[in-house]
């Protein structure tokens, strides 16, 4: 097809170059600055967007080094940033992987199975998860400190509790898998059923090796959610060592001890990791989201 | 299993080792399951918890329901996710509201039965009735010796224990004591040197344990300090109507259901106060406390103000490049793409706490670019409505790639000889825009937009990292922050500053549920309108 095209075309494309390039540089800046900080040396310092002087001593103290200061004293790491990263991210690789054997079965039943009340679980599911968590922080509060009188193991401050909490957010996982469930054709389930296969083995060793992409994309928005995620992780996780980087992180900038350099460092560290992992799911996430959205 | 349910004469594919296994340990487990859960159960019940002992029995209960008994095997594949739901998103939702009746506070934080008897175990010691004690080692066991409370070491003991181990044991632990005077003394070796402090200190727990019974006394001895036992005197007597009598001065205090606490006919309370229902005083609060009224609509107004203000600026900004990079003359739209994605790829935690250090008034970056172009130092954390534009600006910079992506994919969907047919007629991108492309993506995007409302309404993580709510409202009964939104002010209420009042965030938090309930109504009246 050929759109018919004005001369002023030319003037229009460089013009948008210039804007998009415009609005690139305003908005990168806060990463591309959060990098150059990293690498200047003290916590106070302003310099140009190109650090003069490289300085590693925020990425030592950032990977658990002391470092020696300049007038020779040894500076011990403020805060222990890897054992939050690794707290994320055992709380986030078994939360998704449990929520996606939960959503699987439960998309597996609503596209597969017949049963009473299917469409109002279903519609219900969905109006609930409408209703973030953090709404009812107090009540999820109480509920951990009860479970906790009980099985200390699952109580407050500990990770197997958080984990937990993050069992319920399984609706939309559940939509979007289900979703995919009904474009496998049920005929070759069938075919299996047929050669005698139980359900479960219809399920488990038929319907789940077709679906393995879907599941993939459903852990990573999982993992990324969990990982992320930080009004429920905040009132559950309170002691030093056993807190996540969501809810470690914002130490660094307290208004009495602002380490922005030795921040700077531990958030490319840890943040790094996490947007390489979404830009690579993006396109799944994408057509997830907008897939979700429109069909309602 | 497999046979019972498919029809004789059809072959089966062999069971695997695993599912061997399972059915072999199927029963078994099935047991120990149901033994552990009604030994749950029973301990949550036993400890006075009814409520939540029936809720883990309905629990449990359902689960042994859906597994064991029930032939409808569609809810076993469902009963996982539907019971994390449940206990995780409804119950919470339900118990918050009902918080919302009560008085539970950190002054209200036990049960009327649990705050009676946490008073009458206060107790306080007879002060002209104390023994001085000193610990002796007798083997691998210890003995206690008691001498009159004036004396000193060189005293000779009044009284002799017999040997403890001085191990922790769960309740009190009785020990009946030996009159030193009844030479000669049951003792296997004379009474060895006193143990320092130090021993005594470590062995704290084991002696606070003890009560000493000393023939013909009624009171047991208690430990008091580290050089002393003596008899301890209640400070309070329960009555058989249900009131308490303070020792001290015999005053009759009595459990008042209206405010919680137990109140003396002179209308003294005593504290802790207990856990009881309010009716609506929580939200009467909101509407005739003229001191709390105020600083609650500035907060309910400004929370509608930012998320109404970063929905318009998103979905300008990401409309507009969704548009531009939609154009088919633009090289390099998939760099540019990317590029301006990135914004939505970093978590938001991290990029949130990034503009804060970029925001400090004295050694952020954007006060030293705009002191070197303007000579400007704006307190974007101190001035009220800078700290408000902060919030804005970020928030747009954190959600405008989210709704350029719903755009960029509702455009697609535009048939192009639409464009073609408006080339010929002569009009301009302009006019492109308004007349055809804007009224075809706003109607599958309202829906979107009331959700991105709503999710902004909500939108603690950045209110909470950003600017935790400051600078605060001045002079306000409960502390309250002019950048707070809702949330943020039911998270301060219920969890940050003194008070904890956990009926009142509750309340609020209840009055959310039904903004977020009617947002969702709305929104799939517009989601239906834009199928149909």
């Amino acid at each position: 097809m050929a759109i018919v095209r004005g001369k002023q075309a030319r003037w229009r494309v460089v013009a948008a170059h210039a804007l998009l390039v415009a609005f690139l540089v305003v908005t990168l800046f806060p990463l591309l600055a959060v990098v150059s900080i990293s690498l200047r040396s003290g916590n106070f310092a302003t310099g140009s967007l190109i650090p003069e002087h490289v300085s590693l001593e925020h990425w030592r103290l950032a990977l658990g080094l002391p470092y020696q200061a300049a007038d020779g004293s040894l500076v011990q790491p403020p805060f222990p940033v890897l054992t939050w990263l690794w707290n994320s991210i055992k709380i986030a690789s078994i939360s998704a992987f449990l929520i996606v054997a939960i959503s699987t079965t439960a998309a597996y039943a609503f596209a597969r199975l017949k049963f009473p009340f299917q469409k109002g679980i279903l519609s219900s599911m969905l109006l609930l998860q409408m209703f973030p968590p953090v709404l009812a922080l107090v009540a999820i509060y109480a509920i951990f400190e009860t479970i906790g009188n009980y099985a200390p193991a699952l109580g407050l401050e500990t990770h197997a509790g958080l984990v937990l909490a993050y069992l319920g957010g399984v609706a939309t996982h559940i939509w979007t898998i289900k979703g995919y469930f009904e474009t496998i054709p049920v005929e070759i389930e069938e075919n299996a059923k047929v050669d005698g296969a139980t359900h479960w083995q219809a399920f488990s060793r038929v319907l789940l090796p077709m679906a393995v992409p879907i599941l993939m994309v459903v852990f990573v928005l999982a993992f990324i959610g969990t990982i992320i995620e930080y009004p429920v992780a905040s009132i559950l996780l309170r002691e030093e060592r056993n807190l996540t980087l969501a809810v470690g992180a914002k130490y660094y900038l307290n208004d009495q001890r602002f380490l922005w350099g030795d921040f700077a460092a531990a958030a490319v560290l840890s943040g790094l990791p996490i947007t390489l992992v979404f830009l690579l799911a993006q396109r799944w996430i994408v057509s997830g989201l907008t897939a979700g959205g429109v069909k309602g | 299993m497999t046979s019972a349910l498919l029809p004789a004469g059809y072959s089966t594919l062999p069971p695997t080792l695993v599912e061997r296994l399972v059915r072999a340990l199927r029963w078994p487990i099935t047991a120990l399951a149901a033994l552990a859960a009604l030994y749950t159960v029973y301990l949550v019940a036993a400890s006075g918890q009814t409520a939540w002992a029936i809720g883990a029995l309905a629990l449990f209960g359902g689960a042994f329901y859906v597994y064991v008994v029930n032939k409808q095997f569609a809810y076993r594949y469902l009963y996982p996710g539907v019971a994390g739901m449940l206990v995780f998103i409804a119950f919470p939702l339900v118990f918050t509201a009902q918080i919302g009746f009560t008085n539970y506070s950190s002054e209200h934080l036990l049960s009327e039965a649990r705050v009676r008897a946490y008073l009458l175990e206060q107790a306080d010691p007879v002060a002209d009735q104390l023994l001085r004690f000193t610990l002796h080692a007798d083997g691998a066991e210890y003995r206690l010796a008691l001498r009159p409370g004036d004396g000193d070491d060189a005293t000779p003991p009044l009284w002799i224990s017999p040997p403890l181990a001085l191990r922790s044991t769960r309740g009190p632990l009785g020990v009946a004591m030996i009159k030193a005077a009844d030479t000669p003394l049951p003792l296997t070796a004379p009474l060895q040197a006193a143990l320092p402090l130090r021993e005594v200190i470590a062995h704290r727990e084991a002696l606070m344990q003890l009560e000493l019974h000393l023939p013909g006394t009624a009171a047991p001895l208690r430990y008091i300090g580290v050089h002393e036992f003596g008899p301890l005197k209640a400070l309070w007597q329960a009555s058989a109507d249900g009131t308490l009598t303070r020792a001290a001065d015999g005053a009759v205090f009595h459990a008042d259901r209206q405010s919680g606490y137990f109140t003396s006919t002179a209308g003294e309370r005593m504290l802790p106060g207990f856990k009881v229902g309010v009716g609506w005083h929580n939200y009467a609060r909101m509407v005739l406390d003229a001191e709390f009224r105020g600083p609650f609509l500035a907060i309910f107004a400004w929370t509608v103000a930012l998320a109404l203000g970063t929905v318009v600026c998103a979905t300008a900004l990401g409309m507009f490049l969704a548009v531009l990079l939609n154009w088919e003359d633009l090289r390099g739209r998939t760099v540019y793409r990317t590029l301006v994605f990135l914004p939505y790829a970093v978590p938001g935690f991290i990029s949130i706490l990034v503009f804060k250090g970029l925001f400090n008034q004295n050694f952020g970056e954007i006060n030293a670019i705009l002191n070197a172009l303007f000579g400007s130092k704006p307190a974007w954390f101190a001035d009220p409505l800078l700290a408000k534009l902060m919030l804005l600006i970020v928030n747009t910079w954190l959600g405008y790639p989210y709704i350029m992506i719903l755009c960029t994919g509702l455009l697609k969907a535009i048939p192009s000889d639409l464009y073609e047919a408006s080339a010929l007629a002569g009009a301009g991108p302009l006019t492109n825009f308004f007349k055809i492309t804007a009224p075809l993506v706003i109607k599958p995007l309202a829906p979107l937009l009331i959700s991105s409302f709503a999710y902004n309404f909500n939108n603690f993580v950045l209110v909470s990292l950003l600017t935790d709510g400051r600078p605060d409202f001045l002079s306000t009964k409960i502390p309250a922050g002019q950048t707070d939104i809702l949330v943020s002010y039911t998270y301060r209420i219920a969890f940050r500053d003194s008070g904890s009042d956990f009926g009142l965030a509750a309340a609020i938090s209840t009055l959310i549920f039904l903004l977020v309930a009617a947002m969702s109504l709305v929104n799939l009246r517009l989601m239906k309108k834009a199928q149909g």
